[in-house]
């Protein structure tokens, strides 16, 4: 399964949700497909998405929020899963894309190419739910099951490690500015 | 326990005056009462963290969720937060309120703190993060008010130091 094709899938329900992705090609790829007030791209700060996550579904239990994630950044933050799996907000999906691979600096393997699980450390964390998927339409039965059961769950998704720049891309860098991004979000939030 | 409660409650009663309605907390000996208030106030979210750089992202996704939040941490979950603040907090500019234990500093016995005590101030100057010193209980809540009005005008973080003669008492 191709990323690109898994955004896709999980798209239309993507947008009814606050979604806060890693940097790199998986803020390229969900921008490609357009960009919504909802979405926010923390370019940097690496394995702080799902905290951010963590941070805005606690203080907005009321709002769905989705977490797209990565294998690199997921095991620079593993201790924020016992965090997550601690508060457990019912409102809260966290999907991972894992390719096996720091794709954005040159592809170095990740030690889930060696055979590290994070589904596995997701349900030892003690996150409620955790499944690890390697087709399309398994994801998006997942994914969709996650955003209608009222329980945190993490779902592991293994992608390959390919990334071509969209268009207007250019390499990861896309037109909207991450102030831009930072506001609009804000402002979006408030109104829901 | 020498950490005293009476100041503990003073810098706890002017977070939930200033509004603060998350808390992300990471324990060490001198945040222990505050930690303690916070876990039983029911209408504060507190987020006990694995490593203090969570806090960080935590209290960004509060901010832009409407939520005002502080972070308690020692001197050294400070040092070891660092490239959220700047990466995350810094980079998109995020107001937040860090109250740090100030340990190493002048009193300390413990010498595993001193190394972290003597550099906080200079790592704060080089991160450009303006800080203030905790310690009195006279002027705590007054000091914490404009640590958190500066963070939200300049949607930058601020620091309060929680220094020894505010959080510790002769026994």
């Amino acid at each position: 399964m191709r990323r690109l094709e898994a955004l896709e899938a999980i798209y239309p329900r993507l947008s009814d949700c606050v979604v806060v992705t890693i940097m790199g090609a998986v803020a390229a790829e969900l921008q490609s497909l357009g960009h919504r007030p909802g979405f926010f791209y923390l370019q940097h700060a690496m394995g702080l998405a799902s905290s951010m996550g963590l941070g805005i579904a606690l203080s907005r239990p009321d709002v769905p929020v989705v977490v797209l994630d990565g294998d690199g950044s997921l095991l620079m933050n593993l201790g924020g899963l016992t965090t997550m799996a601690r508060y457990r907000p019912p409102n809260l999906t966290h999907l991972v894309f894992d390719n096996e691979s720091l794709l954005s600096v040159g592809g170095f393997p990740t030690a889930t190419s060696t055979g590290s699980d994070l589904a596995g450390v997701a349900a030892a964390a003690g996150i409620p739910y955790s499944v690890r998927v390697h087709e399309l339409p398994t994801l998006t039965a997942e994914f969709d099951a996650a955003l209608d059961a009222d329980e945190l769950r993490s779902i592991v998704a293994k992608t390959e490690a390919h990334y071509e720049p969209p268009a207007a891309t250019s390499g990861f860098v896309t037109d909207l500015g991450l102030l831009e991004n930072r506001f609009q979000f804000q402002r979006h939030l408030a109104s829901l | 326990m020498p950490v005293s409660v009476k100041n503990s409650q003073v810098v706890y009663d002017a977070l939930k005056e200033l509004g603060v309605g998350l808390i992300s907390a990471l324990p060490e000996t001198w945040l222990v009462h505050l930690i303690r208030m916070a876990d039983d106030d029911p209408d504060m979210i507190l987020v006990r963290l694995a490593k203090e750089e969570e806090g960080v992202g935590v209290s960004m996704g509060a901010h832009l969720a409407g939520v005002k939040s502080a972070m308690l941490m020692q001197n050294h979950g400070f040092l070891a937060s660092i490239n959220g603040i700047v990466s995350g907090a810094q980079l998109f500019r995020i107001p937040l309120l860090m109250l740090i234990s100030h340990r190493g500093h002048m009193g300390e016995a413990d010498p595993w703190q001193t190394e972290g005590g003597m550099l906080t101030e200079h790592v704060l100057e080089a991160l450009r993060i303006p800080f203030d010193h905790l310690d009195h209980p006279d002027t705590a809540r007054h000091k914490i008010g404009e640590a958190q009005t500066l963070a939200h005008a300049s949607d930058r973080p601020t620091a309060l130091l929680l220094c020894r003669d505010l959080m510790w008492e002769a026994a």
